[in-house]
């Protein structure tokens, strides 16, 4: 896919298996990491899952919160980019996240955030492979603004109404 | 010291003093027993071994174990072990669960969490990292399952954004187990649960929590899980196993719930009306029946591709609002034609009801059956229960159920489960009540007939089981099958689903994970016996309140030497020669003599020698020599 890329999440069709998060902390950590994963599955209701990864706002209030230029964006994929030597664990970036997808690496303590993995993304693979594909890569320019910055909470929310009609 | 695949800690906590300490896995413990249930039959034996026979398993010196395996989180699928001094059988049972406390317990730093004493006051447990706190649940005390999920998932994960957002992010809601009201009344049927529906039912440990006035425990980790000695080689062995596991689509679309209808006609080993017939020629139970009320998407557990769960709701009715998950063919059979319900909807009403109430639906089933035979047979009367308990009236099933989880009227005898309700009540009609007590000792068999001999229990499976009847751990013949006890052993101890397994790649892993010489055969002939033979033991010491005669108890419920009244298998039976035959050769496969009870050589061969004095406080007590 040429151009920057996004993925597309699709909550009705997230199983809750969380091949992604291994995926992707395989990929990374290269181990089973479910908290240092970029993709992190939440259920905060039995049977109600929210994958929850970097929305890329096109506006990229995380770039600009940072005071120590730790982090760009990647012209090519369109992913936020960690600079590991530059960030200095402040936390700007986190508290400028409206989705809170950026957070702190819980052993390292630097900003993590997925990158991606540099146009070829791991946990979509996985999730594509287990026939759920509840994750796609589609062309950057075809998502709306910031609609997936949103925390993972409100998404269950309406998900369980979704799925289980309410109460 | 390098133990690979392992954290080398337990998490160690006395309720009765309000104290916790984190104490050592030593290397060898881990090697001989690997984890699960093995190390469970292990520490239960090094705590309690000598004085086994008075150990009340209600009482608080029984201990709880929450235990993970070396495979848990690595392995596709994760599974958490649940054990201790099982309040049915008096022996050990390793019930597993599919619960993400595992992969929790393992970021936080844990092989697992052995709780000892009783608190007074109900409590639940928190565990995050070094920081172990035993706090109230006065609040949570007396709710049912939904309620218990949401109001502490709500606590538990409020109380971390508050900690934790600003300064760090965002972390995952922490998992956690808990008990219905079924459990906090020691109902020996009790399951301990997991999510909404998920139950580590065999055993019954939701008693045991309950005992110990525990109604959850939740944890919280943010490690990655322990080194392996070859990490490129895990790499490459999730990925062949992903691969593996994503061919099979019939279990992604159906999972066991297609089993309803199937195992009674082309098998006919359904428990019907309490295990009277094996078969039905009603059609409603096929899973396309099912498939209108269930909630469109798939539904996995942690790291498993192949989400064998189906979430059914029941959106309208007299049952709206029902959830549950399946019901997967256990439930769809032991809480349906067991109890002469054929009709879909109030099956899955039954079932999310035993989810509720945090009782075993197997084991329920299984007594609630029991009781509508002796309704049927006027044992049991309108006068003993408050009302009719007819077949197929799952209203009255469903008010039995409740009256089991809380203790009341006849419910309290019933909540001691098949075997001991059939003694009790036995002993009050003044009438044997055993033949139509289908359990083997003390736990209700799954809902897997042995007559037809076309599923898959064989004459003496669960004659002979460790487990008692149990149905996901039968001892098969040739021992080396693929899905026998020494498998299930393995499968429970390094803490994987036994869904997941795929040829040799458990045994593989186990290799990269650990560093390990451990093979298949190498389990067949050491590990896997070694396992077997000291939850044998455990089983023969027994009591307080019952005690297993081999010669007596190393059988079938009689209700399988009946020949099947009906169905295509019409007229067949287990036969008493198969088992006794079977049964010699499988004792001597193991290196027990007749009574199955091992020898010295056996002992001295398996590291067992420790198991001596015991093994002859066993033969003194059935006077055999
Ligand atoms: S791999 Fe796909 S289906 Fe599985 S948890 Fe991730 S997003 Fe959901
Ligand atoms: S979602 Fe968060 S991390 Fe991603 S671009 Fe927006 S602010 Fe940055
Ligand atoms: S694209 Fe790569 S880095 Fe981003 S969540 Fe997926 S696997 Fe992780």
């Amino acid at each position: 896919m040429a151009g920057p890329i996004f993925i597309l999440r699709d909550y009705l069709r997230c199983s809750g298996c969380r091949l992604c998060e291994v995926a992707c902390s395989l990929k990374h950590e290269g181990t089973v990491w479910p908290e240092a994963s970029r993709i992190r599955v939440f259920e905060f209701f039995p049977g109600v899952d929210v994958p929850h990864l970097c929305a890329q706002c096109r506006d990229y209030p995380c770039v600009k919160a940072c005071r120590y230029s730790a982090l760009r964006v990647d012209e090519s994929t369109g992913a936020v980019l960690v600079d590991g030597e530059k960030c200095t664990g402040c936390g700007d970036c986190v508290r400028a996240c409206p989705g809170k997808v950026m957070r702190l690496h819980p052993e390292t303590r630097k900003a993590i955030v997925c990158d991606l993995c540099g146009g070829e993304p791991e946990c979509v693979k996985a999730c594509h492979e287990a026939g759920f594909d509840a994750l796609r890569v589609v062309p950057y320019t075809s998502v709306g603004f910031k609609v997936y910055s949103t925390m993972p909470d409100q998404v269950a929310q309406r998900l369980f109404e979704t799925l289980f009609g309410g109460e | 010291m390098a133990l690979y695949g392992y954290a080398g800690r337990l998490l160690e906590v006395d309720l009765s003093r309000g104290k916790h300490r984190v104490v050592e896995l030593e290397e060898d413990v881990a090697f001989n027993f690997i984890g699960g249930r093995g190390l469970a039959a292990y520490l239960l034996w090094r705590e309690l071994g000598d004085r086994w026979e008075e150990v009340d398993p209600l009482g608080p010196e029984n201990m709880l174990l929450v235990l993970t395996g070396p495979l848990t989180g690595y392995y596709p699928g994760v599974k958490l072990c649940i054990s201790g001094k099982s309040p049915q059988s008096n022996g050990v049972v390793g019930s597993v669960v599919s619960s993400e406390v595992a992969v929790e317990l393992r970021a936080a730093g844990y092989d697992g969490i052995v709780v000892k004493g009783a608190s007074k006051d109900p409590v639940y447990l928190y565990v995050e990292g070094e920081n172990v706190e035993i706090r109230s649940a006065e609040h949570l005390w007396g709710l049912g399952g939904t309620e218990t999920y949401r109001r502490l998932s709500r606590e538990l994960w409020g109380d971390l954004k508050r900690r934790l957002l600003a300064r760090e992010g965002l972390t995952k809601e922490p998992s956690f187990i808990y008990i219905g009201p079924a459990g906090e009344n020691r109902v020996r049927t009790a399951a301990v649960m997991a999510k909404l529906s998920h139950a580590a039912g065999y055993g019954g440990y939701g008693a045991v929590m309950g005992s110990k006035m525990l109604k959850a425990i939740a944890v919280k980790g943010f490690g990655p899980m322990p080194r392996a000695k070859h990490p490129d080689w895990v790499k490459l062995l999730i990925r062949e196993a992903w691969s593996a596991l994503n061919r099979n689509v019939l279990w992604k679309h159906w999972g066991t719930s297609s089993g309803g209808y199937e195992v009674a006609s082309l098998t006919s080993s359904e428990p019907v009306r309490n295990w009277q017939e094996e078969w039905h020629d009603s059609r409603s139970m096929g899973v396309q029946n099912y498939e209108a009320h269930w909630v469109k998407r798939y539904w996995g557990d942690y790291g498993c591709p192949q989400t064998c769960m189906k979430i059914s709701r029941l959106r309208s009715g007299k049952f709206s609002g029902a959830t549950t998950d399946g019901p997967d063919y256990e439930l769809q059979a032991y809480l349906g034609p067991n109890l002469g319900v054929f009709e879909p909807r109030a099956n899955v009403y039954l079932s999310s009801l035993a989810d509720e109430l945090g009782l075993c639906g197997i084991q329920t089933g299984n007594v609630l059956g029991f009781a509508a035979e002796l309704y049927e047979k006027g044992v049991l009367t309108r006068e003993d229960l408050g009302f009719e308990l007819k077949w197929g009236d799952a209203e009255a099933f469903a008010r039995l159920m409740s009256m089991i989880a809380r203790r009341e009227g006849i419910g309290d005898c019933l909540a001691e489960g098949t075997a001991r309700a059939a003694l009790k009540l036995g002993k009050l009609k003044g009438v044997d009540l055993s033949k139509y007590a289908v359990h083997v000792k003390g736990v209700g068999v799954g809902a897997h007939g042995a007559r037809s001999g076309k599923d898959f229990p064989q004459a003496f499976t669960y004659a002979v089981g460790v487990q008692g009847g149990d149905h996901t751990s039968p001892p098969r013949l040739p021992v080396d099958r693929q899905w026998g006890e020494f498998t299930s052993a393995f499968e429970d101890s390094a803490v994987i689903c036994s869904f997941n397994v795929h040829g040799d790649l458990p045994f593989q892993f186990l290799r990269a994970i650990t560093g390990w010489d451990i093979t298949r055969e190498t389990w067949m002939r050491v590990h896997g016996r070694r396992i077997i033979t000291l939850q044998r033991v455990l089983l023969l010491l027994g009591g307080p309140d019952l005690y297993w005669d081999p010669r007596r108890d190393d059988d079938n419920p009689p209700r399988f030497y009946e020949p099947l009244p009906s169905g295509p298998f019409k007229g067949r039976s287990v036969s008493r020669e198969e088992v006794e035959s079977q049964k010699r050769e499988y004792f001597g496969y193991l290196g027990w003599d007749s009574l199955g009870i091992p020898t010295e050589e056996t002992l001295r061969e398996l590291g067992l020698d420790y198991l001596k004095p015991a093994v002859e406080r066993i033969r003194k007590r059935l006077g055999a020599g």
